[in-house]
């Protein structure tokens, strides 16, 4: 794409004109449903349109988020990350979310709709289960039955999520079609609503899917971005250099940069996973290596052979382990305002355990691909200003982590 | 009769339209089998597709696609199998254009993603060149498929619109109105291969308004399995889409001839 036609798309997407009336973010994203979903899909376009930004609505949602999600979420200045990197860096906080991670925001907003269409029942896929649990949650606290398609392999590595599901009183069925891992759980969910579309709300939890969701998702998550800059320009009366954050589906990180996406200063970064190499099924790299298709009703990036058989993927976080990225993220890779680049899992579980040394915080993998990424930036552009999209806590990667890490001694003693 | 020639002067989409009216009209319904192509072996595809066509109106050929969303267990895998063996569009393409016109006109059925990286450039053509009369695709709803559309009819090809439950009434109307060849009614909400062999309440009511709707012939699907239900289709649609059912049959190696002449019924003399 040449430089005049990235600024023109640029520009409308500041004006707000993406989504456009159909669904689409430049050329990417759309509606590539099945019939039977398109009426739904229609009716849930309307009632976003209806309720999101309607004052009773904002209102129930801003009381929830504060008062039982926990929102403002802080941020947290990380001074030994950053004497370590030779950088400023801060924190933005989602892992003090309610149920440890942004997903929350999204299974809120969108369970509190589900509940104003009328629907009777919640759908959800999960990857990490990070969205799984706050749908599970969100639906107890909306009062709503609730189904989470989780894959079979992701059932096994995050089996403490799992149990957390069960708690908060969701049924979860493991998926054992496909790649039983994330995207097959998704084409699951999919078909159960195929199933049952006027009885059940399908509550997608990442930026991904047909027209509404990259949108409906992308609204509910920028509170995440809305609340850093506030956040940023009170603590240090200015904008940060960068603003990084992990992509799987990408809702974290369209939710942390679209606030700043006018902001000519601010550089953005998505941190793909990389994985244990460039191979096809060895990284789950959409925007570094993918090429546009369709999967899971929007066009945009997709990691594809030649003949557009999806391919396998592999991260050693669940919640990145996903072959497709939202619509958006390929109009902001498309047009050069957001770069993307790769971390592999042993940078991330070195991230990890660096951010858990230096700042207490255990991240979540995923968000620690971020850390990885910021980390190596923060070489190349000495003494800047980071702000880095935290998305959520490690304690669910705790059965990956006792396996992957060299074991402490039991009971060894701190010197000293 | 099926295997008379057909007019040379009928564009391919017209051609299924006009085979699916000749079976109606030899024996109540036409009968239109799926399978998903190069299963349950490669080799045999051209072979198992000249055993049916003698006794089926026109035959939807599944290509293979590794997210079927809109697909039950059974053809998820057999899709997985074929895709496992090699088989993709260019290899199908291949395989119809070298094995000629089949007393049986063909449709693909096809997710979009395939398509689309085989190139909307060359696939019409192409399709055409292996004897396609047109498409089914479950994931391009009528407002994403202008483009194709008009490449398709470019070349005498159609793109086969599925009308379901949850469409409401103009919508239905306009996806009769759109639809090249013939109009696809899903019978039931959920996937393909539904178990049960009963027909849902209010079926027959929904296939005549399709029916009144559309100057096409109109063919049901998703869930046949039973020659009682076929039977009860007469009358209120031109024919009947048998794919799980059929694909379970090939699955198990059992005889698909003797599987759809069952199916079919009795010859109706005129």
């Amino acid at each position: 794409m040449d430089k005049q036609e990235s600024a023109a798309l640029l520009q409308r997407l500041l004006q707000g004109e993406f989504p456009d009336d159909h669904g689409r973010f430049g050329s990417f994203g759309g509606c590539f449903a099945p019939e039977t979903l398109i009426s739904v899909l229609k009716a849930l376009e309307a009632g976003v349109r209806r309720h999101l930004h309607d004052a009773g609505f904002a209102a129930e949602l801003g009381r929830e988020l504060r008062d039982w999600v926990g929102r403002p979420t802080p941020l947290t200045p990380a001074p030994r990350l950053g004497r370590n990197w030779g950088a400023e860096v801060y924190l933005k906080r989602e892992d003090l979310a309610h149920t440890g991670a942004h997903k929350i925001n999204n299974a809120l907003g969108q369970a509190l709709l589900a509940k104003r269409l009328g629907a009777r029942r919640v759908i959800a896929e999960t990857g990490a289960g990070q969205h799984g649990v706050a749908t599970a949650a969100a639906c107890a606290r909306v009062g709503m039955p609730c189904t989470v398609y989780m894959g079979a392999v992701d059932v096994q590595r995050q089996a403490p999520n799992v149990e957390r599901m069960y708690q908060l009183g969701a049924r979860v069925v493991a998926v054992e079609s496909g790649d039983r891992t994330l995207r097959a759980a998704i084409d699951e969910a999919f078909r159960d609503w195929v199933s049952d579309p006027e009885e059940a709300y399908y509550l997608l939890g990442s930026a991904v899917g047909p027209h509404p969701y990259p949108w409906l998702v992308r609204e509910l998550q920028a509170v995440i971005g809305r609340e850093a800059r506030a956040q940023f320009l009170e603590m240090t009366g200015g904008l940060p250099d960068i603003a990084v954050a992990c992509v799987g589906g990408g809702s974290n990180a369209i939710g942390l940069f679209h606030p700043f996406i006018g902001d000519a200063g601010v550089a953005l970064m998505g941190v793909e996973a990389g994985g244990r190499g460039t191979g096809l099924g060895e990284h789950s790299a959409t925007l570094g290596h993918g090429r546009p298709g369709v999967l899971h009703g929007s066009y945009s990036f997709l990691l594809q052979d030649a003949d557009g058989q999806v391919q396998e993927t592999h991260s050693i976080s669940a919640g990145l382990d996903y072959p497709g990225v939202g619509p958006e993220h390929a109009l902001l890779h498309s047009i050069g305002r957001v770069s993307y680049v790769g971390a592999s899992d042993e940078e991330a579980l070195a991230a990890l355990q660096e951010c858990c040394a230096a700042e207490g915080i255990l991240p979540a993998l995923e968000s620690s691909h971020a850390l990885a990424g910021a980390r190596r930036w923060a070489r190349d552009n000495p003494g800047k200003r980071i702000l880095i999209g935290l998305s959520g806590r490690g304690d669910k990667d705790m059965p990956t982590l006792s396996q992957r890490l060299p074991a402490r001694q039991a009971g060894a003693s701190h010197a000293g | 009769m099926p295997g008379d020639p057909m007019p040379a002067s009928l564009l391919p989409h017209q051609r299924l339209g006009a085979a699916i009216r000749r079976g109606a009209q030899a024996r109540g319904i036409a009968l239109l089998p799926f399978l998903t192509a190069g299963y349950p072996q490669a080799a045999g595809f051209i072979p198992l597709l000249r055993r049916l066509a003698p006794v089926v109106d026109v035959i939807e050929v599944g290509v293979p696609f590794s997210d079927p969303m809109a697909d039950g267990l059974t053809i998820q895998r057999a899709s997985r199998a074929a895709i496992a063996s090699g088989v993709s569009l260019r290899w199908i393409l291949d395989e119809l254009r070298q094995a000629g016109e089949l007393p049986a006109p063909v449709v693909l059925m096809s997710y979009l993603n395939p398509l689309l990286a085989y190139g909307y450039e060359r696939l019409a053509a192409d399709a055409r060149a292996a004897h396609v009369g047109g498409f089914i695709i479950p994931d391009l709803p009528l407002e994403e498929g202008a483009e194709l559309s008009s490449r398709l009819e470019a070349e005498g090809l159609g793109l086969i619109h599925l009308v379901t439950p949850a469409t409401p009434e103009p919508r239905m109307r306009q996806l009769c109105a759109a639809s090249r060849g013939f109009v696809y009614a899903v019978t039931v909400r959920g996937t393909t291969g539904g178990a049960g062999t009963a027909m849902p309440d209010g079926v027959t009511a929904y296939l005549d308004r399709i029916r009144a709707a559309s100057s096409l012939p109109v063919c049901a699907g998703f869930g046949l399995r039973a020659p009682a239900q076929v039977q009860a289709l007469r009358g209120h649609v031109d024919g009947a889409i048998v794919g799980s059912a059929l694909v379970e049959e090939l699955e198990a190696e059992r005889d698909p001839v003797a599987f759809l002449e069952a199916l079919r019924g009795q010859q109706v003399t005129s």
